[in-house]
């Protein structure tokens, strides 16, 4: 059978999350409105209305560009895409066709494979329609809301890659601040390009487009789907067609949806309500000097200490790794255990991501455990009360105590209470026992400390105590 | 104009008015009298005159609205049936400043459906008639208002100039008509024709009115991000002794009717008595004019016409049964034949493969003409041409010939193109008492100069 070679781009879209619209002064956030009540006269393309560009847009754009390693070009513009349905007011998507904002740049994936970006545009989101039997309804809520398109070049290989191009994207936009990256609301959407060759063919394949997919999963799947339809077609002779599938994740399948030799012609235009934009470079360096750390910069610096596996989860949140830059050195590798395995696992994580601890209350916590002050399991009750809105004003010592989970270290008091057990009748037993050579009986005397000790004892500490007593 | 004070009510003013505009119902002027609105705000004004309060600089002046501004009063349908019971809940800036400054708005006027016209027979309402003839045209497309103004039923009225939509109006009925530097006023609000050429004007019997309306309506609005930087008011005042007025040799010959040939050269001569001195220049680009106007401006027409779809507001075709059927029933039932010729052009020059053929050979051609105004402005101050080839044309004379309609435009088109000021000026009568106007014409954002230097044509 003849081996074959996949190639794919993707374009994504990203929903920004900025104030008010991308053409006018409303309310970007929809989120829990009522449909219908985030549109002002210009989204609703009333006649006369036009556009007003929302600075905050172009901020966000550089920052995107820049998370991607893009030039940002100091010269584009906005063209109108034309076309009817009711989820398009005006009649046209206004976006930039010519000259977009973004121009080349790479994503690189955590294995280190650089997919190169095309370009990427600024460009309108269109409204929302929901299908009844006989009618159709229309939410205005997005219409307008800014997206940026970002357009891969062909440099992606694998379903594996698919899938890691779309989330180090995901990670990137996320990083720079640009969007809520939410996937299930739509936040970002995928479309892919897929085509397959064979090995050593000069030519691509002819490619088929699946849209709108909206998680990493269904991206990895819909490739892996294509390249295996695809491959199966040639090898039975016939040919692929190119055409827009659908994407079912139920079924697990792509289906056709309408064939590329149909497609509108969109007519092109340049967009004469809205003057060309700008940049200086000045204006370009300022607001590009604004972009935070990136996972690749946490990459190189938490690379050599933490865990691969963990590190590569911990990236998915990018709070965990801001926080994680704030914590000591030393402690860098017990807070990452303690999200990775504690924090992650916790039902309620996602409400607490809202507000996480001061790097401070999580160095001292770190600290108690290593002086023994906290056993392992008070710390991970210790660190989960931390999330908690009314422990935060308190420090780590505080909360501790109040829960009474210090452990007793000093040997003094300890020796005492060792004292007061062993002077009791009922471990007379036990006491003769041990000294008679029956090792395990220890376990039992320790426990009778610990309950004396209220728990508080270090348990470690009592059992070299009572070894020593009881020789 | 008039402004109401304690000797003259708001109120009488506005009864005249409307009493006028009934009076003349015959030429079809008005598309909605604004009658309760209109008393009420005079009211109002004359309280305040009672009162001793400080009144605006517009103060009780009645005044006509061409029909594709937007505002609360009446239905906004830019005379097209597609627009019909559409109430704006927006109010148009350019009105808005106006009413801050007290004028009133007695009537929306009739005009060529969505602008597209030369005479306002394009209208869903039928055509307006000629202030000095009822048999010929009023021109357009804001022939409403320039009749408006002619008849003297208002002080002034607004309009909308994409190609000559005010000038040449304004020439047809005798009154002035300018066509302000692009960007000047908002046109925010304003149901959009061809967004890089579109300008909103006034006609007004005197210069004076029109520096004015100028004073109050220019100026840059964030609603509308083509506007300029504020100019009008700052403008610093060109003598008008000893001007340099450029004729333009391409416009003079035979297929200029000889009443405007003649007018324009008495002009030319008066000029002259009074000291200014006169400039020939040839313009040999603007022949290109007319054709990159008629690819540019369907384009945009096509464009901004995609909003009419039935959907959201204004006119739905009934009994469609589907997605498909509901736009195109919609859209065939509710754009007049021009409007529908525009769009087809407009769709065609934009189309996949025609794209540089025809849109942007036409854009390049747009920067030459832009090349060669600046050029003449170099050698002259203002330039001094005819506004049409011919005076107003009979009713139904070319709606059969659009070319030959499209051709009347030849002079006033390049100046929206370059995106310069104009202003018709009434210049007399032909023989036969049809109105000329002539058309001063300056550089960029150089209109309150040019309103300015208007009165120096006039005879003494």
């Amino acid at each position: 059978m003849t081996k074959y070679i996949p190639t794919i781009g993707i374009e994504c879209h990203v929903q920004l999350s900025t104030k008010t619209k991308l053409f006018s002064e409303v309310d970007n956030d929809a989120r829990d409105k009522e449909p219908n009540s985030c549109v002002s006269p210009v989204d609703y393309a009333l006649p006369g209305m036009l556009p007003r560009l929302n600075g905050e847009a172009i901020k966000y754009a550089i920052l995107a560009g820049k998370a991607m390693n893009c030039k940002i070009n100091a010269y584009s513009r906005f063209d109108r895409k034309h076309y009817f349905y009711p989820d398009s007011p005006k009649g046209y998507q206004i976006t930039q066709f010519y000259h977009p904002i973004i121009g080349e740049g790479y994503v690189e994936l955590p294995s280190g494979t650089k997919i190169r970006i095309e370009h990427a545009h600024l460009e309108g989101d269109a409204a929302k329609l929901t299908h009844f039997e006989s009618y159709s309804l229309v939410d205005f809520n997005r219409v307008d809301t800014p997206l940026i398109e970002i357009v891969s070049m062909p440099d992606i290989h694998s379903a594996e890659d698919a899938h890691d191009y779309c989330r180090e994207l995901w990670r990137l936009m996320c990083y720079a601040g640009v969007t809520n990256g939410d996937l299930y609301n739509g936040n970002m959407r995928f479309d892919v390009n897929t085509s397959v060759a064979p090995e050593g063919a000069e030519k691509l394949g002819t490619r088929t487009e699946v849209k709108n997919l909206n998680s990493f999963k269904s991206v990895e799947r819909a490739v892996t789907y294509e390249i295996d339809r695809q491959s199966k077609l040639l090898d039975k002779g016939e040919e692929v067609i190119q055409e827009t599938r659908g994407w079912s994740d139920a079924t697990g399948k792509t289906t056709g949806q309408r064939s590329k030799e149909e497609a509108k012609d969109y007519r092109y235009m340049p967009e004469p309500d809205l003057p060309p934009i700008n940049l200086a470079e000045d204006y370009i360096e300022e607001e590009s000097a604004k972009l935070p750390l990136m996972p690749m910069n946490y990459r190189e610096k938490f690379g050599k200490v933490l865990n691969t596996d963990i590190l590569e989860i911990l990236l998915d949140y990018p709070v965990l790794m801001q926080k994680l830059n704030e914590i000591n050195a030393e402690h860098v590798v017990a807070v990452a255990n303690l999200f990775a395995s504690v924090l992650l696992a916790e039902e309620k994580s996602a409400e607490y991501l809202n507000g996480l601890p001061s790097a401070k209350n999580l160095n001292v916590l770190i600290e108690m455990n290593k002086n023994k002050e906290l056993s392992s399991t008070a710390t991970k009750e210790v660190f989960l009360r931390l999330f908690d809105p009314q422990m935060k004003s308190r420090d780590t010592k505080a909360i501790a105590k109040e829960l009474g989970l210090i452990q007793e270290n000093d040997l003094g008091t300890l020796e005492a209470i060792v004292d007061t057990v062993l002077a009791k009748p009922e471990t007379q037993k036990a006491q003769d026992d041990y000294r008679a050579g029956e090792e395990k009986v220890i376990g039992f005397l320790v426990g009778q400390v610990m309950k004396e000790s209220h728990g508080k004892a270090n348990p470690s500490s009592v059992q070299e105590i009572l070894r020593k007593k009881l020789a | 104009m008039k402004i109401a004070d304690k000797n003259i009510s708001a109120e009488k003013m506005v009864r005249e008015a409307l009493d006028k505009a009934k009076k003349y119902s015959g030429y079809n002027i008005f598309t909605f009298l604004n009658e309760e609105n209109a008393i009420k705000k005079a009211r109002e004004i004359d309280e305040k005159i009672a009162r001793g309060e400080e009144v605006g600089r517009l103060a009780g002046v009645p005044y006509a609205l061409k029909d594709n501004f937007l505002s609360p009063d009446g239905q906004t349908t830019a005379s097209a049936h597609i627009l019909e019971g559409f109430v704006s809940p927006v109010t148009a800036t350019a009105v808005k400043k106006l009413e801050d400054e007290g004028a009133i708005m007695i009537g929306r006027t009739n005009m060529d459906a969505f602008a597209h016209g030369s005479s306002t027979e394009n209208s869903y309402y039928g055509p307006t008639s000629n202030a000095h003839d009822c048999e010929r045209v009023a021109g357009g497309s804001s022939g409403g208002s320039a009749v408006a103004v002619a008849l003297g039923i208002v002080e002034f009225a607004t309009g909308t100039d994409t190609g000559g939509s005010i000038r040449q109006p304004a020439s047809f009925n005798g009154v002035y008509g300018l066509k302000p530097t692009y960007g000047t006023i908002s046109r925010y609000g304003v149901v959009a024709m061809a967004s890089s050429t579109d300008c909103i004007g006034f006609f007004t019997k005197t210069p004076d009115d029109m520096d004015l309306l100028m004073e109050v309506t220019s100026g840059q609005d964030p609603k509308d991000m083509t506007t300029l930087p504020d100019y009008y008011n700052n403008t610093k005042g060109m003598p008008t002794e000893g001007a340099k007025i450029g004729v333009i040799k391409d416009f003079d010959n035979n297929s200029v009717h000889p009443g405007i040939r003649k007018a324009l050269a008495q002009k030319v001569e008066l000029l002259k008595s009074k000291g200014h001195e006169i400039v020939e220049l040839t313009m040999p680009v603007l022949k290109y004019a007319l054709a990159a106007y008629y690819i540019i401006v369907p384009a945009e027409i096509a464009s901004n016409l995609s909003r009419y779809d039935g959907v959201r507001y204004g006119f739905r075709a009934k009994g469609s049964e589907d997605l498909d059927a509901l736009y195109k029933n919609t859209r065939s039932e509710g754009f007049m034949p021009e409007n529908k010729r525009r769009i087809m052009i407009g769709n065609f020059v934009l189309s996949s493969g025609f794209y540089d053929a025809y849109f942007l050979k036409a854009a390049k051609a747009r920067t030459l003409i832009v090349q060669e105004y600046e050029k003449a402005f170099e050698r002259c101050d203002y330039i001094l041409s005819p506004v049409t080839p011919n005076p107003a044309f009979k009713l139904g004379e070319k709606t059969d010939d659009p070319v030959d309609m499209y051709l009347g435009d030849i002079m006033t088109v390049p100046l929206n193109l370059a995106g310069i000021p104009g202003l018709t000026v009434p210049a007399g009568k032909t023989e036969s008492g049809l109105a000329i106007g002539l058309q001063l014409v300056g550089p960029r954002r150089s209109d309150k100069n040019l309103i300015r230097f208007s009165k120096e044509l006039q005879d003494e």
